[in-house]
């Protein structure tokens, strides 16, 4: 402000000739001198009225939404429960028809647990399973008590070849999405289509007495949990999950291949329609006012889109940028887009980025934009780093090397792992009222830890709600860097 | 005991990040105290080099999750 020339000049509209202080605190502090006057004229009194109003409403929505959060964990203890008791009497009475010499196996499960094969098919409360099962993709959407059948897509090379058809021919699902009838040599667990690995199991549609979950080492020692149908009073062993996730949620190399429109992709279709629908529609007020103010929510899309272009692609990319703008605009509207859809309560809450197939189709685009626009001089310093002796060239070229399927690797590992944890964290949170709740044994206790847990998780969710934008921001501004690296300009 | 190591693993990973992250943090508040007009490039200068030390983390926790 001192050097400002209107200041200087005596441009502004200050008195002329104020007192030796008054000259003083205009030219030096010349803002707060301004606040002074608003002060004066009783702005602020206004403006405090204003932000006070805007504080009790935020105050009010935010008691409204944790009364609901609150009402509806309570609600979702008792559907559970209230379901798993209802299961246990129907598998009951199920069994009695069937084979009486079954009932020996009942006696002594209180827990809700039902019986398939000699098995209880609920095991008690364990919130690591319960975090993983609800973060993980599902072949059904479901939105609080109901649940959507989606169409399945499955192709098993050795047996029934392609096969389509709605997850609604697995029967009624219980409350962990478990079907209750087996389609094609396939099954529902846990929301999953798994496939029946055994050739003796029927084809047609047949019912099924439960799924069990047995522990069983694979062939490195490792103890798995296998899931196995009971059909007839026999069990038989299911292939794992047809999920590209190197075996953290239970996936792995299976016989069969799952292209099922799931939980994940009707997200991403739906996310994709609406991004779509959003930026036509700013586009087309770009059209209709050129060369006027941005009005609406074309503000808000141009702050964002400079934004990514002012952070992320100008300091990186220089002059290079408006090559690369449009692929930066595309991952990082992609990603927040399903980041904030995630985030949304009671709407499904698929964890799309949180899944690792995902982030690392991302980040193989990153790798092949990356490497297909590298320069003469970035292969250089790849393979033959300049100016630095033979010997140690024969160290760097190898970490070069490993370092170009590293950068990918870290960026699909941060997303997935980013996201994943803050929506374990809130399950964990949501959990702990069932854990210390002696899953609705203690009443008091239970409700006792709800009010805790709502806090925490009304707290988790604010900070995931900043996750969500840090890092689709993240991904986007370590891939800009990443581009520019490998098209930077020579300069020694 | 293949979980339990795995739990000390993601500790581990856990407390170099930590010190990573944290001394980023108390850097880059220090420099916006001392100059607050170049806050914006520090921020973003803090969030690329905390993405990066996150990185490695996450990398030793995957480990330790593949492990378990």
């Amino acid at each position: 402000m001192i050097f400002n020339p209107l200041f200087r000049k005596g441009k502004l509209n200050i008195p002329t000739k104020p007192s030796k202080k008054r000259n003083r605190s205009y030219k030096i502090r010349g803002e707060r001198a301004t606040f002074a006057l608003i002060f004066r004229e009783g702005l602020i009194n206004k403006l405090s009225q204003r932000v006070l109003k805007k504080n009790v409403r935020m105050r009010s929505i935010l008691l409204i939404f944790s009364y609901i959060i609150l009402t509806a964990t309570v609600a979702v203890a008792h559907d559970h429960d209230g379901h798993e008791h209802d299961h246990a009497t129907e598998q009951h009475e199920g069994h009695d028809h069937e084979n009486g010499d079954h009932d020996h196996h009942h006696g002594g499960h209180d827990h809700g647990d039902h019986m398939a094969c000699g098995h209880p098919t609920h095991h008690e409360f364990d919130a690591g399973a319960t975090a993983f099962h609800h973060i993980a993709d599902a072949n059904v959407y479901s939105i609080g008590p109901w649940s959507f059948p989606l169409p399945c897509i499955l192709y098993a090379p050795d047996g029934n070849g392609l096969q389509t058809f709605m997850s609604s021919k697995f029967g009624d699902r219980d409350t962990h999405g478990t079907g209750n009838k087996a389609y094609k040599g396939y099954v529902l667990d846990q929301g999953t289509v798994v496939r029946v690995k055994d050739n003796n199991f029927p084809q047609e549609q047949v019912d099924i007495a439960g799924i069990v979950h047995l522990q069983e080492k694979d062939a490195k020692g490792k103890e798995k949990n296998v899931p196995h149908v009971c059909y007839n009073d026999q069990l038989y062993k299911c292939d794992k999950k047809s999920t590209a996730d190197a075996g953290l949620f239970g996936g792995g190399i299976t016989s069969y291949y799952d292209l099922s429109i799931t939980k994940n992709v009707l997200s991403m279709f739906i996310v994709c329609f609406l991004l779509g629908w959003l930026f036509l529609s700013v586009a087309k007020s770009y059209r209709n006012r050129r060369g006027q103010a941005p009005k609406g929510v074309q503000s808000l899309i141009e702050s964002i889109v400079v934004f990514v272009r002012d952070e992320c692609a100008k300091p990186f990319l220089g002059h290079k940028y408006m090559k690369f703008l449009p692929y930066l605009l595309a991952i990082f509207f992609f990603i927040l887009g399903l980041n904030l859809w995630g985030q949304i309560p009671f709407l499904g809450g698929s964890n799309v980025t949180g899944n690792l197939g995902v982030t690392m189709v991302l980040a193989i685009i990153a790798f092949i934009v990356t490497n297909l626009n590298g320069n003469k001089h970035y292969w250089e310093h790849v393979f033959w780093m300049p100016g630095v002796p033979a010997w140690v060239k024969t160290i760097i070229t190898p970490v070069e090397i490993a370092g170009l399927f590293i950068k990918p690797l870290t960026l699909m590992l941060r997303l997935f792992a980013n996201i994943t944890a803050g929506h374990m964290v809130i399950i964990i949170f949501v959990s702990l009222i069932f854990i210390l709740g002696d899953v609705g044994n203690n009443a008091g206790v239970a409700w006792g830890t709800s009010i805790g847990s709502v806090l925490l998780t009304l707290f988790m969710m604010a900070i995931e709600l900043l996750v969500a934008f840090i890092q689709a921001f993240v991904f986007t501004l370590l891939t800009a860097s990443y581009i520019g690296a490998a098209t930077e300009e020579a300069h020694h | 005991m293949g979980g339990s190591i795995a739990a000390l693993g993601i500790g581990l990973a856990v407390i170099g990040a930590g010190i990573g992250i944290g001394q980023i943090g108390a850097k880059s508040a220090e420099a916006i105290a001392r100059q607050p007009e170049a806050s914006g490039d520090i921020r973003g200068a803090m969030i690329l080099t905390a993405a990066l030390v996150e990185g490695a983390a996450l990398i030793g926790i995957i480990v330790a999750f593949l492990v378990a």
